[in-house]
């Protein structure tokens, strides 16, 4: 038919609205050629890289690629570059590690996740504390502030223990006073506090013993930090820290790390913890 | 019929008549057709090739040497830009947009004045498509020569001619793509690892991108890329004005236009002989004597072309000349510092200049900046002080490794732990060091008190920065 070219090519013969022609012209060129490279780099994905079901499997893909795979050679290049410090580690005491700056700020900066996944729960993100759990950040220590101890105290857990001193030991007019001399910060002068024993854990001058974890009555922190200091220690002196004879007792327990963390992860927190503001 | 139906007609026939004739003249470039320039000479040519060889620096530039260094080098992995002695960090990129507000400023405010300067005598793209066109003509010979060999079957002559335009092209480009990849890496190792297969992938993945790149644009593309690839071309077509001069045919000094006739102008007829010499010579394959049109780049060849034939036949030079529309019109020219475009342009380009020379002049070799420690903000130490934690970072600039000592100061009595030993700034390097602030509660006045930390140079006291941070105690 000859009406089947219009000027602008072959038509397909239909008409519509008297002019409105349909034309059989061929994509172009760039177009066609672009659609063979479509699916010939598709063939060659699948090839490549893992893709085609099989009945029990996959097809693997030439290329060996897996995800994990991936991942792994990822981690092993951080590994890589943590090496030079990481190999370090376990030779050397956390004291070595503090001495050593360098050394030291990798384990400040690669620690804080450890602190983060073990120890913050408890202690805060930043290690400020929390009620009835001790802040890390300040200077007073109930078992020393030295990096040995701290990682004593990390490997090995603690567990205070003061007896409750209600009932039959102190009357409450008793631990009125000394409540009050504590939080007034002149227990050291107060008569009963050597009277009534209280000097066998926490010292004459009331400024409390590392090697028991006793607490430390004469300066501005408080293990049991309360909004009414005087209450809480009132509280404290009648039930007690740790005390089984007394269902009302205080809790205070730190958990052994030994076993559930590894000696130089343990290294690494007692290093982190000792720089976090208040370490001696 | 009435008569007036019959003339009604005539004068429907005659406008659909002129309307075809219009449009058919208005040819619109979509590259189904091969330019063929002819060479230009004259002054214009000769200008040109002076503002294109401003591109050699990027051939030259990474070769250039400073006190034992490369001069100018974009080291992106190592996030510094050496350009002479001067060392940019990531700290420092705020000048980069000036650098960038400045250029995009300068070429308003050239393009509002005299058009696309920018595209005819400094564009990469046209620098690089004249010497390709110029390489064209020396190896295959003049336009008419080089429509023959192109149509023409596969002869020896044309293998031998293509094969070696296309062998110059690629070094051209090659050289372009290496010369590109040299600012950004040891420009001298560079060529060495390139030769013995050292170099990275990226380099040879650029080097490949830039050939490929180069030869396309400049060998193939050409005025298309003006056309229908570049958003700069069209974007400067709409700040002319009125005022802005560009090549312009002077219609009424040319027109009614018309062949000579035996040597001689023909009477009543104006300059224009219609010789077709500016045509020939356009690199965009536009007719210059239809007005300003897109395809324009304000390449100038054709004011060479028509002033060399104007010569010829004596008369004056200048048919088409640089001209704005209003000298057209026989409006007198606005005086620059009367355009207000132009003076708002000035004024934008002079803030972003004054911005770079602050920056530039202030970079500083050292600087510090202060974190302070959160959560806790404060921690209550046992003899009743509060003590704060503060993050120092500090950047060296400077090519050498500093000691520098850490100062505060802000509240009456306050200790710093931390900085008792001067410490050693690496060059190019943030460092950052934990220092604590002790101070005694009764100093403090307000739950945040200003801390301004200092640090020097212990090498070169004059260097210096400071930083105000906060001191934060419980209410």
């Amino acid at each position: 038919m000859s009406e089947d070219k219009n000027r602008y090519g072959q038509t397909t013969g239909h008409v519509w609205d008297e002019t409105l022609a349909e034309l059989t012209n061929p994509p172009p060129k760039w177009w066609m050629l672009g659609l063979h490279a479509s699916w010939i780099l598709v063939v060659l994905y699948t090839l490549y890289y893992p893709s085609w079901p099989l009945v029990s499997s996959h097809f693997k893909g030439f290329a060996g690629w897996t995800a994990i795979g991936e991942f792994e050679k990822d981690m092993k290049e951080v590994q890589d570059v943590r090496a030079k410090y990481e190999d370090q580690l376990p030779k050397k005491t956390a004291a070595a590690i503090l001495a050593d700056n360098e050394l030291k700020n990798y384990v400040v900066r690669s620690a804080k996740v450890l602190f983060g996944d073990n120890c913050a729960a408890c202690h805060g993100s930043g290690g400020a504390g929390n009620p009835g759990f001790p802040a890390l950040v300040d200077d007073d220590w109930l078992y020393g502030g030295s990096i040995d101890a701290i990682q004593q105290t990390i490997t090995g857990g603690r567990h205070g223990m003061m007896p409750k001193m209600g009932g039959n030991q102190l009357s409450d007019a008793e631990i009125d006073k000394l409540a009050n001399a504590i939080v007034g910060g002149t227990i050291a002068k107060e008569p009963l506090f050597a009277a009534k024993g209280c000097i066998g854990c926490h010292g004459p001058d009331g400024k409390g013993m590392a090697a028991l974890g006793s607490a430390n009555l004469t300066d501005k922190i408080w293990r049991f930090k309360s909004k009414d200091q005087l209450a809480s220690v009132k509280y404290t002196i009648t039930h007690g820290v740790n005390d089984p004879s007394d269902p009302k007792t205080r809790n205070a327990e730190m958990p052994s790390w030994k076993g559930r963390l590894t000696d130089t992860q343990i290294k690494k927190l007692a290093v982190y913890v000792h720089e976090l503001g208040g370490g001696q | 019929m009435s008569e007036s139906a019959a003339s009604s007609e005539e004068q429907k026939a005659k406008y659909s008549d002129d309307i075809y004739e219009e449009a058919a003249n208005w040819h619109v470039n979509t590259g189904e057709e091969k330019i063929y320039p002819k060479k230009a000479s004259g002054k214009w040519r000769r200008l040109k090739w002076i503002t294109h060889s401003i591109w050699l620096i990027l051939f030259i530039g990474p070769f250039l040497r400073w006190n034992g260094h490369q001069a100018i080098l974009f080291d992106i992995p190592g996030r510094q830009f050496h350009i002479f002695g001067l060392t940019i960090l990531p700290q420092d990129v705020w000048m980069l947009s000036l650098v960038l507000l400045f250029f995009a400023m300068l070429l308003a405010a050239v393009t509002s004045v005299a058009g696309r300067v920018y595209c005819g005598f400094f564009c990469f793209q046209t620098a690089w498509t004249d010497l390709f066109i110029w390489l064209e003509d020396k190896i295959e010979g003049v336009p008419a020569k080089r429509r023959k060999l192109d149509a023409g079957p596969w002869t020896g002559e044309k293998i031998r001619k293509k094969a070696l335009k296309y062998f110059i092209w690629v070094l051209i480009s090659v050289l372009t793509g290496i010369s590109f990849v040299s600012w950004f890496t040891d420009a001298r190792q560079l060529w060495h690892d390139i030769f013995t297969g050292q170099a990275s992938s990226t380099a040879y993945g650029v080097i490949a991108l830039f050939t490929a790149g180069t030869l396309v644009l400049a060998g193939k593309l050409r005025e298309q890329a003006c056309f229908w690839l570049c958003p700069y071309a069209r974007i400067q077509g709409v700040m002319y004005d009125k005022e802005t001069i560009l090549p312009t045919y002077d219609y009424h000094r040319g027109e009614p236009r018309g062949r000579l006739k035996k040597g001689q102008l023909v009477e009543g007829n104006g300059d224009c002989i219609d010789c077709k010499q500016c045509i020939a010579v356009c690199p965009t394959g536009i007719d210059i004597r239809m007005g300003q049109q897109e395809g324009c780049i304000t390449c100038s060849l054709c004011m060479d072309a028509c002033d060399a034939v104007m010569d010829k036949i004596g008369r004056p030079k200048g048919l088409i000349r640089y001209a704005s529309m209003d000298e057209m019109e026989g409006k007198t020219q606005l005086p620059l510092f009367k355009r207000p475009r132009v003076l708002i342009y000035l004024t934008i380009l002079t803030l972003a200049i004054s911005g770079i020379i602050y920056g530039i002049t202030h970079l500083g070799a050292i600087e510090v900046k202060v974190l302070h420690g959160r959560s806790p903000l404060f921690v209550q130490r046992s003899d009743g002080t509060i003590q704060n934690k503060y993050n120092v970072k500090i950047l060296n600039k400077t090519a050498n490794d500093i000691p520098i000592k850490i100062t505060a100061e802000g509240i009456k009595g306050m200790l710093i732990k931390g900085t008792e030993e001067t410490v050693i700034a690496k060059k190019g390097n943030t460092g950052s060091y934990i220092v604590f602030i002790n101070a005694p509660a009764e100093n403090i006045k307000s739950e945040r008190t200003p801390i301004i930390f200092k640090i020097v140079n212990q090498d070169d006291p004059t260097q210096t920065s400071s930083y105000e941070s906060m001191f934060f105690a419980p209410k």
